[in-house]
């Protein structure tokens, strides 16, 4: 009998990271450097112009060991070009995203569709005689639930923005 | 003319010309006290090397653009002053990535200006166009695309601060020729607005009074002296603490010379072949504290046995290193010199008799040592230029066994007297750095010592050695193979060796005299003081060929991976484990 190993999952967090950024050109890539080097995959990703123009916002989630996410988000706030990188994981923040879901469902279909579109407060924003789009915001939690249900509709095309979030109260985001 | 078609007389004209921005970028150069650019010039670049014609600042035309970069390094770092570096576009930009990489391992300030296509051009795979800012993100502090002249003072401006404050480090700047080329009436600029780019200074006061509890409590202490030391000049500091404690001292292979290796403190150097007492002391203490060190995989080996049980304090300027490899007791964001400044007069006096009657124990036990027969041998050379030069002379190493044998032999004592590539570990580093050292200390000797290997990787510089008329010295040691790679194919591959002969080696003598430079031979032991007096005070560059034994082994070694407890004082029987560390 061979000895049985255990073997303890690695803690693997989703983790939102928002960074302060110049907007000048070349800090997408130097952020996303950061990851890349340790193989690490980036979930999602925004980028915005902040309330200055000299400024954008990026907003990252990606999973990883939290010791590597420390390391990680050192290694970012120490790029001259970020202002400042801070990890909301467990932080009380407000966060939403928006997802356009476009379904090739033959009219007869669609009474069902409609009604899981409008429990989650969904739009419909395109209106075709082939497909038709949705447009849903909500947590990310969220908008996987709308989508899971969606699924058996052939989802003909996804597009999410990524994450948003912003530090609730006085703390920064 | 001017832009309503005007005639203007000539002398106003004159007064109103505007400089080109090639002109701007050496004014700015002029203005953050540059003496020496070294580079290789090309179609790109041609505006920034015509307006060095009329400036006071001298051009060092090297061979290669990796010698241009070493060379920037090498004075950076003997000078502490930032190293300039100025070359063309796509392969002569490309040609630096192997300078820039070995200055951000080593927290050098070096700035690197490339010429690159105009503007128009770009993202067009237009002649020698490279995306260089693109290739060389991993490699650089930091770094800038000039994309409108008005930006030229900033840009020069911000490239020589992040450069050279806080931690060190390499800045590019990529020039288009038509930037270079066309006017730039931008004022020259002074301030700095960096909101993202904060440098620190002196430590927090409570993690300053919490090392100072810890060290008292401590009953051996060990004091862990690395890169940052030197680049702060902590080095005076450190030497007082470490007397008022009584704790020794040990450094990294970049950390010699921060501390004079002769002071009885001192057990010299740590690490993978760092003397046996160092690593006795570091697996032996009960406190470490690294100042300015970043706990290197070729210094803690095996993590899980490093310093088990011990107090571990890390001061460093860069928060991104605490954490990184051990979690410190507390750690010290901070300027190691200040830090240590501040920490001093909340030192007291401290009796550590027994510990320091230990680590003199094992120094007796474990003297470094080498065999005086079978010919010659690398280290009685190094242990002669030690004698020689007495700490003297600025030292500059390659990569090898030579470099370990000259860490180990030869014993620096002042700051900024050893300069080696340690993080990248870099062949061709040594003989370029010395020529840079050399052009920042015309008063000072400069020996590099490098391997037969290595020194093939950018000998051509001695063309540059040789018009400069530099007293640089060069020694090789010459073992007709890649040692350091035969070593670890004796040790660990069953000496299958494979690619490590340097079969077909020209004879360095001759080729030194080819260039015009005076060369010597050591062949025995006994005429390796006469030889290296010699050369030492020939005026001028000076080649000496050490013609070593082919298969000596440098110990001690702890195997990449492994720990203290095994580590090897000498040749070891029986075959050893492939290592498991990191390379
Ligand atoms: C540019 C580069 N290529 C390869 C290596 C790997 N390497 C480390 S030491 C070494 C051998 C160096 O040989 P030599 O210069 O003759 O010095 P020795 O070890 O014989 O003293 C090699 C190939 C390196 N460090 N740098």
């Amino acid at each position: 009998m061979s000895a049985a190993i255990e073997l303890k999952p690695v803690p693997q967090q989703i983790h939102t990271i928002s960074l302060f950024v110049n907007n000048v050109p070349g800090v997408l890539v130097r952020v996303a450097l950061v990851f890349s080097r340790r193989g690490f995959n980036i979930e999602s990703l925004v980028v915005s112009p902040g309330a200055e123009g000299r400024f954008s916002r990026m907003t990252v989630t990606c999973s990883g060991e939290p010791e590597v996410l420390e390391q990680i988000i050192k290694q970012l706030a120490k790029l001259v070009d970020v202002v400042h990188a801070v990890d909301h994981t467990g932080d009380s923040a407000y966060e939403t995203e928006i997802a356009l879901i476009k379904i090739e469902a033959p009219l007869a279909e669609r009474t069902e569709i409609l009604q899981v579109a409008e429990h989650f407060k969904s739009r419909v924003v395109d209106y075709g005689s082939e497909s038709m789009i949705l447009q849903a915001y909500g947590s990310s939690e969220k908008l996987d639930a709308l989508i899971s249900l969606l699924r058996p509709y052939s989802i003909a095309e996804l597009v999410r923005s990524g994450k948003l979030l912003m530090a609730r109260g006085k703390s920064a985001t | 003319m001017d832009s309503r078609g005007n005639i203007l007389d000539t002398q106003e004209e004159s007064d109103q010309k505007l400089p080109t921005g090639g002109e701007k970028i050496i004014q700015c150069l002029e203005r953050e006290g540059v003496e020496y650019v070294f580079g290789l010039s090309g179609g790109a670049i041609m505006p920034l090397f015509d307006a060095l014609v009329d400036s006071k600042i001298q051009l060092v035309l090297t061979r290669h653009e990796q010698g241009a970069t070493h060379m920037a390094d090498g004075y950076a770092r003997a000078t502490g002053r930032p190293g300039v570096v100025l070359v063309t576009s796509g392969p002569g930009a490309t040609n630096t990535v192997t300078g820039l990489l070995t200055a951000l391992m080593d927290s050098a300030p070096v700035v690197v200006l490339t010429g690159q296509t105009i503007t128009s051009m770009l993202g067009k795979d237009a002649f020698q166009e490279a995306d260089v800012t693109g290739i060389t993100y991993p490699v650089v502090k930091h770094s800038y695309l000039i994309k409108n002249a008005a930006d030229i003072p900033r840009i020069i401006r911000e490239a020589f601060h992040v450069a050279t404050s806080g931690r060190p480090g390499p800045v590019l700047v990529d020039i288009p020729k038509d930037i270079g080329q066309g006017p730039c009436d931008a004022p020259f600029c002074d301030e700095i607005d960096l909101p993202g780019y904060e440098v620190a200074t002196r430590g927090a006061p409570e993690a300053i009074a919490e090392t100072a509890r810890l060290l008292r409590a401590a009953k051996r202490p060990l004091l862990y002296v690395g890169q940052g030391a030197v680049i702060s000049g902590a080095g005076k500091a450190i030497t007082t603490l470490a007397e008022k404690l009584r704790a020794p001292v040990v450094t990294t292979l970049l950390g010699k010379g921060a501390v004079d290796e002769t002071h009885p403190l001192h057990l010299g150097m740590m690490g993978m072949h760092g003397t046996a007492y160092a690593n006795k002391a570091v697996a032996g203490c009960d406190l470490i504290m690294s100042i300015g060190g970043r706990w290197d995989d070729r210094i803690t080996g095996r993590l899980s046995d490093f310093c088990t049980g011990a107090v571990k304090i890390h001061v460093d300027i860069d928060p991104a290193e605490f954490n990184k490899i051990i979690r410190p007791d507390v750690s010290i964001l901070g300027d190691a010199r200040l830090v240590v400044e501040d920490l001093l007069p909340q030192i007291e006096m401290a009796d550590t008799a027994d510990w320091l009657e230990q680590c003199d124990k094992w120094r007796r036990l474990y003297p470094l040592k080498y065999s005086k027969q079978g010919g010659l041998r690398a280290q009685h050379v190094l242990d002669r230029l030690d004698a020689l030069t007495q700490g003297e002379a600025i030292i500059t190493t390659d990569v090898g066994q030579h470099q370990m044998w000259a860490a180990q032999f030869c014993r620096s004592r002042s700051n900024r007297h050893w300069i080696s590539s340690g993080g990248a570990g870099t062949m061709g580093f040594g003989f370029p750095a010395a020529i840079g050292a050399q052009f920042g200390n015309p008063d000072k000797k400069v020996w590099a010592v490098v391997g037969d290997g290595g020194f093939q990787m950018t000998l051509s510089e001695l063309a540059t050695a040789f018009i400069h008329k530099l007293p640089v010295n060069v020694l090789i040691i010459n073992n007709n193979f890649l040692g350091m790679i035969r070593q670890w194919q004796e040790m660990f591959y069953e000496n299958r060796l494979s690619g490590s002969d340097l079969e077909g080696n020209p004879d360095f003598v001759k080729l030194a005299q080819a260039y015009g430079v005076k060369a010597l031979r050591i062949r025995r032991p006994a005429d390796a003081d006469r030889i290296l007096r010699e050369a030492h005070e020939h005026d001028g560059p000076c080649v000496v060929v050490a013609e070593v034994v082919k298969e000596d082994n440098v110990f001690p070694m702890i195997p990449a991976g492994a720990s203290v407890s095994e580590m090897l004082i000498e040749k070891p029987k029986h075959a050893l484990a492939k290592p498991s560390g990191s390379t």
